[in-house]
């Protein structure tokens, strides 16, 4: 398998920020509508991170208008143009799908002052 | 020109294209390959040519396929395959490199190769008989069921689907994309799942019958302050 990471993998993987579950992201994603491009963001919280390589993804849940979305993006996708993080939270788990069952003031998190690497 | 080249089959992993839809790949490392005999219609009766997969590291031959190797002038191969050649392109003669050059990125091809070996298998795995239901009282899983009445026919008619041997046989897999073309490292990435395992010989030719290769059509704009 090192030929497909080594050759065919490599080339493909983008850096994005260091982020981890529980921290509140801006995802700015590259839209096309027709023959015009614009950037449209997504923020929420980080709930999965998912390992793999080229494969790698992670998840942000957001509640918009009392409905929760969730949506899953390809971390090394050419659309996603770049992802600010907005705070973090303390966390103890790395995912953090029980906050689906949470609402309102029971889905807040203890925000934590993160050193910028 | 020759029509295919023979491959191995490194792995499987997706590509993501520039609009940001991604491809489920398979990477196969093709070539380089030798012309080891060209055959031709006045002395084989048909048209092709035999090439040889040169290997890193090349397993040692017996002394008759070595001598078939030395009337080519190359170093003798293990794995070898019969090719068609193109009509009417150029000439090729025994010694002949050949590499994935011959293909071009968004071409069309088959692949050729032996599928995995499964073993003995039922006929729901093997035939994708429905088979009955697990609970509820039935007394029917997995069993083919009835293969001939007492009467009439008295007997089972042949081909009639059984259990058996599955998997294990050459299987042709057609109008694969090529996706990426690495000639550097002899890689070519097929869009799809190509027959076999990792390691698995595999031939890689050109597409006997090509579908047409279909261009994304672009969303219309959408008209704003309209609901």
């Amino acid at each position: 398998m090192t030929a497909i990471e080594e050759l065919v993998e490599k080339s493909q993987l983008t850096t994005k920020p260091d982020m981890k579950s529980g921290d509140t992201v801006r995802v700015h994603v590259k839209v096309r509508e027709g023959d015009k491009e614009r950037i449209q963001i997504f923020e929420g919280i980080v709930i999965g991170m998912h390992r793999g390589g080229i494969r790698a993804s992670f998840t942000v849940r957001k509640v918009s208008f009392g409905q929760g979305v969730e949506r899953i993006f390809p971390l090394h996708s050419p659309t996603i143009a770049k992802v600010d993080i907005v705070r973090s939270a303390q966390v103890r788990r790395a995912k953090l799908y029980f906050l689906r069952n949470l609402k309102g003031k029971a889905a807040r998190m203890k925000e934590t002052k993160r050193t910028t690497t | 020109m020759v029509n295919g080249i023979i491959g191995k089959k490194v792995g499987m992993t997706q590509v993501f294209g520039a609009d940001g839809v991604v491809a489920p790949v398979t990477v196969l490392k093709a070539g380089p390959c030798v012309i080891a005999q060209v055959k031709t219609a006045g002395t084989d009766g048909y048209e092709s040519v035999q090439l040889g997969l040169v290997e890193a590291k090349p397993k040692k031959e017996n002394k008759p396929s070595q001598g078939h190797f030395k009337k080519a002038g190359v170093p003798a191969t293990r794995v070898r395959r019969e090719v068609t050649l193109k009509a009417g392109g150029d000439a090729v003669k025994a010694g002949d490199q050949v590499n994935a050059s011959i293909f071009a990125e968004g071409e069309r091809v088959d692949v050729i190769g032996t599928s995995r070996g499964k073993g003995f298998q039922g006929v729901v795995k093997r035939h994708h008989f429905a088979g009955g239901r697990m609970s509820h009282g039935s007394m029917f899983h997995r069993a083919p069921g009835s293969i001939g009445a007492s009467s009439y026919p008295s007997r089972v008619v042949k081909g009639m689907r059984m259990g058996g041997h599955m998997g294990n046989k050459q299987i042709t897999v057609r109008n694969l994309k090529i996706v990426r073309i690495d000639l550097e490292n002899n890689l070519v990435l097929i869009e799809g799942s190509v027959p076999g395992g990792p390691n698995a010989v595999v031939v890689i030719r050109k597409a006997i019958a090509a579908k047409p290769i279909r261009i994304a059509q672009v969303e219309p704009v959408k008209k704003k302050g309209k609901k």
